[in-house]
């Protein structure tokens, strides 16, 4: 019970966010803080210029996406198969 | 809280590398230990690293209008210690520069001192702190991985405004921007990622208790409600 509440918190949390907050126009609406920030340090900097770049960008937002998905697929199997795991156990105790 | 590659100068870049780098010394050095002394817990360290793994691809959005992702690295700081956790923040920030161009090698040691160490340190020591004071076992994982998350997101702000404060306002007019862009999208992410972490922990409690109490995350004889 405990633990559904918290579910339902955790998808509110995540999703009111969407409805409820109003996109200002000609801002990148739901872009990333990492973009922000590299954004107010040009305006806080105009003068600074990076001296380094990534060695390898994604060629697309399709790939990036691929990418964190694979990352995000990769852990969520892992700690599903550890709890499956502990759960089988117990049963078979 | 990725600093992107290039974003900070030269010295910061270095300094903040020279600052992480006794961490990750350490981290390896305790990983080695735990190894050895609790051979069963190489699974949870897989699974405190998958953790990590999963958290931080999870971009989400926020009431400022902005995504950011959560960070997870509070669960295996109460498991582990925080020194571990400069090992294994530190190979999934070494995946994100290196694969997704998402924060780079010249920022990785800035961005391991904020979510592989700060974050770590400080979900570490209200674990220890509430647990203390006798705040119930749930509530103790809350706060610590919550404030944990926010730390992070903290430390990055105060590491741009020092690399670059604000021409008139100077450092602290630099480190109310970066945190209005950074921390203030960051506390529902932090509060689900408390919870989310609850949960988890929960779960290990009920089914592995043994594993917890051998850790000294439960204290024995049931005392942990």
């Amino acid at each position: 019970m405990k633990t559904v509440l918290m579910i339902l918190a955790i998808v509110c949390l995540v999703s009111l966010p969407l409805v409820l907050t109003r996109p200002r126009a000609g801002v990148d609406a739901f872009g990333g803080t990492d973009d922000k920030a590299k954004m107010a340090v040009e305006s806080l900097h105009p003068d600074y210029k990076p001296w380094v770049h990534p060695l390898w960008n994604p060629p697309s937002g399709e790939i990036a996406t691929l990418l964190f998905s694979l990352q995000a697929a990769l852990g969520a199997g892992i700690i599903g198969y550890y709890l499956g795991y502990l759960k089988g156990r117990g049963k078979k105790e | 809280m990725h600093i992107m590659e290039g974003y900070l100068p030269v010295a910061h870049a270095a300094g903040w590398w020279v600052a992480s780098l006794p961490f990750m010394g350490v981290g390896v050095h305790s990983l080695k230990r735990i190894v050895r002394e609790h051979p069963s817990a190489r699974a949870l360290l897989g699974t405190s690293s998958a953790f990590v793994f999963v958290l931080s691809a999870l971009k989400l959005p926020s009431v400022t209008g902005s995504c950011s992702h959560p960070t997870g690295t509070g669960f295996g700081a109460i498991l582990f210690g925080p020194s571990v956790m400069a090992v294994l923040g530190s190979i999934v920030l070494l995946f994100q520069a290196l694969l997704l161009a998402h924060g780079g090698l010249t920022t990785l040691g800035a961005n391991a001192f904020s979510m592989a160490i700060v974050g770590p340190w400080v979900a570490y020591g209200l674990f220890c702190g509430l647990r203390q004071c006798g705040a119930s076992f749930s509530v103790t994982v809350f706060v610590a991985a919550t404030l944990g998350d926010l730390a992070t997101y903290v430390c990055t702000s105060a590491q741009l405004a020092w690399a670059f404060p604000d021409t008139t306002s100077g450092f602290i007019g630099a480190l109310v921007k970066f945190l209005t862009i950074f921390a203030v999208t960051q506390i529902p992410i932090a509060v689900a990622e408390g919870l989310i972490t609850v949960i988890l922990m929960n779960a290990l409690k009920s089914y592995n208790p043994e594993e917890l109490r051998g850790l000294n995350v439960l204290r024995p004889g049931g005392l942990d409600k």
